[in-house]
């Protein structure tokens, strides 16, 4: 599994990136695209090919001990240049 | 004077008081829209009648297009293996005109329970279910669906064992999803048409379950 972080940048404009998933760690569930950087085409530029991947967290990563049920997940769609590599998380060596 | 129905105090016969006309300003994007709209017809670009019908196009798309698809993946497994792989191709094979839309099919499961929505704006898989619920678009189920979507199955009328995992999938970007819903037991008798019937707008978002055969 490839675990990667997204970016908790929080700049103006047309993002779809939500908030409630910056600095959360994921796994990349599949990739898809490229597509336009929506943030470009947006405001009328051509949109810069970007790769888009299917990222799968966590309740519990997103939403800490208070979460409805740890174990279930969410999927959401974050754009390349939002996403940076992550350590495989301590928990799943010690599962392992 | 002659008059076919009755105004007593602004309500109607069944006690209910009249809609009121819709007399109230444009808002700014109301009017940007009919701008753009009559720029657009001005410059041929498009016409009227063009927008009109892609405006029927639209209305004419039901989620009974979607139980179709869900039908025969239920019942041919080749048909299963394509929409699971690439739901777009599959479904334009299938004959519905979905235009340029990038669709992903999840499958429900034993253990696996998925729901759909869309946290930043409204995105549905229109083009092949036609226009969202209107619940779907509220800042209610687009913020607690991530927060608690257990809690919004409940009031939805699914209620799953804690063994059953649930996927909230946020429509985040370019794809939009549509979700497979487990065939409902007792239902080996049934064709692809029967079947379709069982399956609900909901089951397909993933807030519902597909309708009882015992009900049939």
């Amino acid at each position: 599994m490839i675990y990667v972080r997204v970016k908790t940048w929080a700049p103006p404009g047309h993002v779809r990136t939500p908030a409630y998933l910056r600095g959360k760690t994921g796994v990349i569930e599949r990739s898809l695209g490229p597509f336009g950087n929506p943030e470009e085409l947006a405001y009328g530029h051509d949109g810069t090919p970007t790769l888009l991947r299917r990222v799968r967290f966590t309740m519990s990563e997103v939403w800490g001990p208070d979460c409805e049920a740890a174990s279930d997940t969410i999927e959401a769609e974050i754009y390349e240049h939002w996403l940076e590599p992550a350590p495989t998380p301590r928990t799943r060596h010690h599962a392992t | 004077m002659p008059h076919d129905h009755p105004h007593d105090n602004g309500v109607s016969a069944s006690g209910h008081p009249y809609r009121t006309d819709n007399d109230g300003a444009l808002s700014y994007w109301q009017c940007m829209e009919i701008a753009v709209r009559e720029l657009l017809v001005e410059k041929g670009v498009t016409t009227s009648s063009e927008i009109a019908r892609q405006i029927e196009a639209m209305d004419a798309r039901s989620p009974s297009d979607g139980a179709k698809v869900v039908a025969r993946a239920w019942t041919d497994p080749d048909f299963r293996r394509d929409l699971l792989a690439d739901a777009s191709e599959a479904t334009r094979k299938m004959g519905f005109d979905i235009g340029p839309m990038k669709l992903i099919a999840v499958e429900n499961t034993p253990q696996l329970h998925n729901i759909i929505v869309c946290t930043l704006c409204s995105c549905y898989p229109r083009n092949l279910l036609g226009l969202p619920p209107d619940w779907y678009k509220t800042r209610a189920y687009r913020s607690r669906t991530v927060r608690e979507p257990r809690s919004v199955l409940a009031e939805f009328g699914v209620l799953l064992p804690p063994d059953v995992e649930v996927r909230v999938h946020d429509s985040t970007a370019d794809m939009r999803y549509i979700v497979i819903p487990a065939r409902p037991e007792g239902t080996e008798h049934m064709d692809a048409d029967a079947l379709a019937a069982l399956v609900t707008r909901d089951s397909m978002i993933g807030t519902g379950l597909p309708l009882d055969a015992a009900a049939f």
